[in-house]
Order: C-alpha cells, then structure tokens, then sequence
C-alpha cells in the first residue's frame, strides 16, 4: 500500500501535484524537467504519427 | 427507513485494439489472437448464457421487442484465477472485473485488467509478421465517432422503483464528468467543435433513458440482469462513463455513484434537481475544461456540473459518517472533496488524480514546447498513446513513474490482483475453482459454475448471493475438497 492511509487535505493533494519537481525549483529548472520528460516521451511516440492516427478506426463495441 | 443493501461492484472494459503495419486486419480476429495469447492462469470455457438476458428492461418491459441478443459464444471466452471474465465482444477485447466488495477493490482489479492485456499483448508478439504489432488501448473513442464502453455495475435492491433512480442519477452523472472524464481531443457524433473535452463519452448518448448501449446511448441503462437471485436484486448497469487509467479517479467514479445508489435506498437524498436538458447539458458540460459552463434547470435557474457536485457531496459526506460502511468509503469522501476543491481553484491542479487534466498538462506542455496548434497529429499520437496498456509505452505509466500521477497501489499489488481473486464476494469461489478444478471445469456464468464430474449429465453450481462464495465460508471446504465431485457434496451436506 502506498499512501492510501494517508488523509489527503486539500493543501497535501496540491502541494503534491508536481510530483517529483521540487518547490525550489526555479522556473528555468522546471522547464527543463519537463523538456526531459517531453524527451524521454519523444523516444516512445509511434512513428509517422498522422498516417497512425489515420488508421485508427475501431469497430463495433458494448 | 429501508436498509440499503451492501454494493458489490464491478466494471467492465472494453479495450481498442489496432495492429501496427496492418490496418486492415480483422478486429474480431484481432481481438481473439489477443485473448488467446493470454497464458496466465485461467479456464477456457463455455460462457453459459442460459440466465443472461441482456433485453430486459429494468422499467419492466418483457424480453420481446425486437432486441437481438448478444451471441458471442462462438468467441473465445476465458475466465481467469482472480474471478474475471476476459472474452471477445464484438469487436473489441473486453476484460471484466470480479464483483468487488468495495470501492478501494475494484480499482485493484479494475487496474488488474491492464495488466491482463499487457501480458496477452507480449504474449501475441510471435503470431504476427515483422513490422507489426498488436497494440490496445484503454481508451472509448478512435476519434472517429465510433465508441465503445466502459461500463460499471453495482448490486441494488430490486424493490427501489427506477423511477427513483432516474430522477436522482440523471444530475448526478452529468455532473460526475468533471471526475470521470479521460479527456479527448475535438468533438464527434455531429457535436459542435471543440479543441478538447472533458470525456471521451459524452459526444455519444442521445437519450435520457433507454436500453441500447450501442446506438442512441442512454445516460440511464435499463438493462436488467441482475446476475443473481432476481427477486431481491437489480444490477444497475451504468454505460455513461470513460475508462481510466487513474487509480484515484476509479476510486471517487464507483465510490460515489456506489453512494449515490445506498443513498437512494436509504431514502435520505434530499429532493434532486431537475436539469431541462440532461443530454445537452451532458455534452455542455464535457465541452467546457473551463467548469465554468452553466446548465439550466426545468425551474430556470443555471447551475455549473461543480455546484451539482457540491450539492451531492455534502450529503455524502453526511452520510458517510453517519453509516456503518466499509472503510474505504472515507477515502472516497476525502478524495472526493479534494478533487471538487481543486477543480474549483483551477482544474490542472487535479493533473496529478484525473486523467482529462493529465492529458491537457501534458499536451500544453506539448504545445507550448514545440508550438503546436490543435489539429497537430503529434497532439493526437499524445493523446491516443495516454492509454496504450504497454508499460514501455503508455504515456499515463511514464507519467506516473515520474512521480507525476499519484498511486493508491504499488505495480506488485496490481500485478498480484490477477491470479488472486477478491475475497469478500462469490468471485472467491469462482477464481479458486478456476485455480484449482480447472480440468473438470466446464461452463461459468456471473451466477453459476459447471463442472464435468464423470455422471452422465454436468453438475450446475449455482452462486445466486453475490456476497456468499467469499473465502470465510467456503475455503475449509475448497481446501477439503480434491476434485469438484468432493466440493459438490460438501456444498450438499
């Protein structure tokens, strides 16, 4: 179990928003966290993101 | 005052499937190589259909109509050691949960099926040719203006008129959107044009109340199959919501709509508001990220989906604390009303608990880097791979490993949910059979286990108490019991 003991007060739950982007953080710092994680994204999108989306066609369901 | 009757709860997912190189592959076929790469624990069986009827209508209608019923027994159909169905319906694999006991469990095995799909995924990879590749998605909507459910199910008492339920639901789950919504780029299904919403859903229900599910959506589902003892029970069956990936967000969807309905028996909801236009408001509501849209009431006055909220929290809140429930109730109610706080304050504070404003911050981010408009494909592959179930892919799972989405279960709990069935529910018997009979197991159904036992004719377990089955009344007996011939005379005695 993780943290599901723990009450979640409003201030708590936001303070948490930003997960691991520390408090500190300058606004340049956090720009840069996010640029890493957009990058790291980057490496795992499909390729020919248009001809991808195109072809995604579901059919029939419930 | 009437006792409401203990929620059991489950949801059922229908997951997109598209093979990587192929797009023309069959998606029936598709779907079956899917279930079929599945090699965990699990029975493939007949899905007995004997006590389905999924044309029947809660408001009492009979069975006639002209309803054609779902004959999907010729598809694969598995049930797994954790009390699952995993099956091909239509088009789509579909994973249903076991009945859960309370709201914390079901995002347990509701999770539990992404699992299930990722390993029937990684299990696939050697039937295709090189170049393609399966890949499924927890998502509803292709962005086509085709859709496809996720649905939910809660035990409620066959007394309480649907009438009842109706009037105090319809406001309730148009309102819930800000919560439950997976969020989706544009608008389909003839809705005006948006550049993002709230839901993927929304766009497609026309009706009020009805008993289709895949055409003229209703935001009430009339389906009435209680999957037990039908002189005491209904399954309310609820269509109008998103799959999530979220675990939070699974949390406050069926913990408060399971509070929702123990209100509604227990008579202590106070008179519900009337919206003018429940289907507009619905999409209205899902249209705006904002929350600051107004819907109006049959009195004329304008409410926002959070004052809605509000109204009805309250009187959770208040009955929580005055209700003996299972503890994660109070969760439910903690979570929830940070949620609506901070939706009020600005909606991308809740980006770390719901999946619609994790996907928004993620796609302002996508834009503002590489300053993209909203009809950018890239937005789109953003979107769509959010809910990809490969761990290596999912962008929802990239998110959460950085520490950006909060979990209520670690990656071992939600992996060990899939060969371990819940153990306050029938779905205890049912997984354990499947764990340990599986050789003379024949048939299942959400009601019934059938074993072949050697006689001439197959024996019938019925499992009509969705409570009974659970493992303090019947683990001496499995453990006593080295064949299903053993079991079912022990079950006689």
């Amino acid at each position: 179990m993780t943290d599901r003991e723990q009450s979640s007060s409003r201030s708590e739950s936001s303070e948490e928003v930003e997960g691991d982007i520390e408090a500190s953080d300058t606004g340049e710092e956090l720009t840069e966290k996010i640029d890493d994680l957009l990058d790291e994204i980057d490496s795992v999108l499909e390729e020919n993101a248009e001809e991808f989306v195109k072809n995604y066609v579901q059919k029939g369901g419930e | 005052m009437t006792k409401a009757i203990h929620k059991v709860i489950g949801t059922e997912t229908e997951f997109g499937i598209a093979l990587r190189g192929n797009p023309e592959f069959n998606p029936v076929l598709l779907s079956s190589i899917l279930v079929n790469s599945y090699a965990g624990l699990r029975a493939r069986i007949q899905w007995s259909h004997e006590e389905e009827s999924p044309g029947r209508d809660a408001r009492g209608y009979g069975p006639e109509g002209g309803f054609i019923p779902d004959l999907d027994s010729g598809l694969v159909n598995v049930v797994l050691a954790n009390g699952a169905r995993l099956y091909v319906d239509h088009a789509h694999p579909e994973y249903s949960s076991p009945e859960c006991y309370d709201p914390l469990e079901t995002v347990l095995y509701d999770k539990a099926g992404e699992v299930v799909m990722a390993r029937a995924q990684a299990g696939s990879v050697n039937v295709f040719d090189d170049g393609e590749e399966l890949l499924v998605h927890k998502n509803n909507s292709d962005g086509k203006s085709n859709s496809y459910g996720a649905h939910e199910n809660y035990l409620i008492k066959r007394q309480l008129p649907f009438g009842d339920i109706v009037n105090h639901l319809l406001p309730f789950m148009v309102s819930r959107q800000v919560f439950t919504g997976s969020g989706k780029l544009k608008s389909e299904n003839g809705r005006p044009g948006v550049d993002y919403q709230i839901t993927q859903r929304a766009d497609f229900f026309e009706e009020e109340v009805g008993l289709e599910t895949t055409l003229k959506r209703p935001l009430i589902n009339t389906r009435d199959e209680p999957h037990g003892d039908p002189s005491k029970y209904r399954r309310l069956h609820v269509i109008v919501g998103d799959a999530n990936m979220s675990e939070v967000q699974i949390l406050i969807k069926v913990g408060s709509t399971a509070l929702m309905l123990a209100m509604i028996e227990d008579e202590v909801l106070s008179e519900p508001p009337r919206l003018a236009d429940p289907v507009a408001a619905h999409w209205q509501i899902s249209h705006d990220p904002t929350l600051e849209r107004t819907v109006e009431l049959a009195t004329g006055e304008t409410v926002t989906a959070l004052n809605l909220q509000w109204q009805l929290f309250e009187q959770a809140a208040k009955y929580v604390e005055n209700t003996e429930l299972p503890e994660s109730y109070g969760l439910v109610i903690s979570e929830w009303e940070s949620i609506l706080s901070d939706l009020e304050a600005d909606p991308l504070l809740t980006a770390d608990r719901l999946d619609w404003t994790a996907k928004l911050a993620l796609l302002n981010q996508y834009r503002r880097r590489d300053d993209l408009e909203w009809d950018d494909p890239k937005l789109s592959i953003v979107a769509l791979q959010y809910h990809d179930i490969n761990p290596a892919k999912g962008l929802y799972y990239k998110l959460a490993k950085a520490g950006r989405i909060r979990r209520l279960f670690t990656d071992d709990e939600i992996a060990g949910a899939v060969d371990r069935p819940p153990e306050r529910t029938r779905a205890y018997f049912r997984g354990e059979c499947v764990r340990r009979y599986q050789e003379w197991l024949k048939a299942a159904n959400w009601d019934s286990l059938v074993f072949d036992v050697g006689t001439d004719v197959h024996q019938r377990v019925p499992m009509m108490e969705p409570l009974n089955g659970n493992r303090e009344l019947v683990e001496k007996l499995l453990d006593d019991s080295p064949d299903p011939k053993a079991l079912i005379e022990g079950l006689s005695a």
